[in-house]
């Protein structure tokens, strides 16, 4: 192996890491986690979101230690390997308003690409036509990034701006550890809590943190990106994120088969509608979001750990979007798209055309 | 004579969006990409060896590298 690569950025070290993922997060529905939603970086965040009170949906109320988890997992794997560089002021604003339409986007959906894959994997059918919108919005990405799109140069900055996410992260763990959950009760000090629905339900924390934590670290080292997966393979005809990909979906289905958890069908599917077009559109308005912002959600995360100050940006523009999401209706539920879904998915997109047509002026 | 591309700071793709365009355009010869991060150094490295380009040399350069690739 040259010197230039590490056995994680290698075929066998993405798609080890990608099945990795897939099998934990069918245990972590089993230990837990709700159905086909094991992991959902967008569901989690959300979740989160309500747990601090910036909305305040009663079923989806849970500090999600995972998220916290993907995050130090990061900033370790980013120390240990000398790769921590506090970096910043790449055109934070954009990446505010991606994070948060990325977010309305796949809350219309019910998932983030991570959660797609894996409801694809439990045998909910639904997870195609959102699969085939986050294409759909990617390869519109990509007609941007050959058109000159980039978001500009970041510089390098004082530690302490990439710390600000990772320490923000671990105030939510003190949190979760002075107010923890109190049976039968909806509140906790500062924190919210559900009784019923998704989030009631998860794994013990411990669990949830260390998990996050593997994942987290391996991720950084693997560079793993379900958004990066699809781009590169329209953009460069790359298949080494997506190869990933897949073999979190295969490693996922497998699990699910041996677990029995595994229920084929469109109706009834957990946590998810069956209106096909709405399930599309929320991914397409998500895939471009995530394409503009160079990462998924998850990925956002991991450079957010590794000292990527725009990326942190981009989290709470995911988390600021959640709130907005569930306070003005726009979020679906498993009635269907809430009452402004569709408008907001319109106006969403029409955000990211502005932003992929305007900012197209060739680097300096 | 080598070409030189300033990725400093840019994230991904750009890296290797830019490489790509300067590998089309020179067809062969040395090119040197300047990068930031390990990951736009893996990335370049593997897109150009894809194209087949060799990886010549990867220098540490303050806070980022040189990856020095060629086509003969």
């Amino acid at each position: 192996m040259p010197k230039y690569v590490q056995f994680f950025s290698t075929r066998w070290g993405i798609i080890g890491v990608g099945a990795f993922i897939g099998v934990f997060a069918q245990l972590l529905q089993k230990w837990g986690n709700p159905a086909n939603m094991g992991i959902c970086v967008a569901c989690f965040e959300r979740d989160m979101a309500s747990a601090l009170g910036l909305h305040r949906a009663a079923v989806v109320q849970y500090m999600r230690p995972e998220i916290i988890g993907f995050v130090i997992g990061s900033l370790i794997a980013a120390y240990a390997f000398k790769e921590f560089r506090s970096r910043a002021g790449s055109a934070p604003i954009v990446r505010f308003i991606l994070g948060a339409f990325a977010m309305i986007g796949a809350l219309v959906f019910l998932g983030c690409p991570w959660r797609a894959a894996l409801r694809l994997a439990g045998g909910d059918w639904n997870a195609i036509f959102g699969l085939l919108g986050l294409i759909g919005g990617i390869w519109v990405g990509t007609l941007f990034l050959k058109g000159g799109y980039n978001l500009g140069r970041s510089q390098n900055t004082h530690a302490s701006v990439g710390w600000l996410l990772p320490l923000t992260m671990l105030g939510f763990l003190v949190l979760m550890l002075i107010f923890p959950q109190v049976q039968g009760q909806d509140k906790s000090g500062v924190l919210f809590y559900s009784l019923k629905g998704p989030g009631s339900m998860h794994a013990p924390l411990l669990v949830s943190l260390i998990m996050g934590l593997i994942i987290g670290f391996l991720a950084q080292r693997s560079r793993f990106c379900t958004m990066g997966a699809i781009r590169d393979i329209i953009l460069f005809k790359q298949a080494h994120l997506l190869s990933g990909f897949i073999a979190l979906v295969v490693a996922a289905f497998i699990t699910n088969l041996i677990l029995g958890q595994f229920n084929p069908g469109f109706a009834k599917q957990p946590v998810a509608h069956t209106m096909g077009l709405w399930n599309f559109g929320g991914m397409v308005l998500a895939g471009l979001a995530f394409c503009l912002a160079e990462g998924c959600p998850g990925r956002q995360l991991f450079l957010a750990g590794e000292g990527d100050g725009d990326s942190a940006v981009f989290v709470f523009g995911m988390i600021t979007g959640a709130g907005i999401a569930h306070n003005f209706g726009l979020a679906s539920s498993p009635d269907g798209v809430g009452p402004y879904g569709i408008p907001a998915v319109i106006i969403g997109l029409l955000a990211c055309l502005f932003i992929g047509f305007t900012m197209r002026k060739q680097v300096a | 004579m080598s070409t030189i591309v300033d990725a400093k700071g840019l994230s991904c793709p750009q890296p290797v969006l830019m490489t790509m365009n300067e590998i089309k355009k020179v067809k062969k010869g040395e090119i040197v990409i300047l990068v930031d991060t390990d990951t736009s150094k893996e990335n370049v490295s593997r897109a150009a060896m894809a194209q087949g380009w060799t990886v010549k040399g990867v220098e540490q350069e303050g806070t980022g590298y040189r990856v020095n690739i060629s086509k003969d």
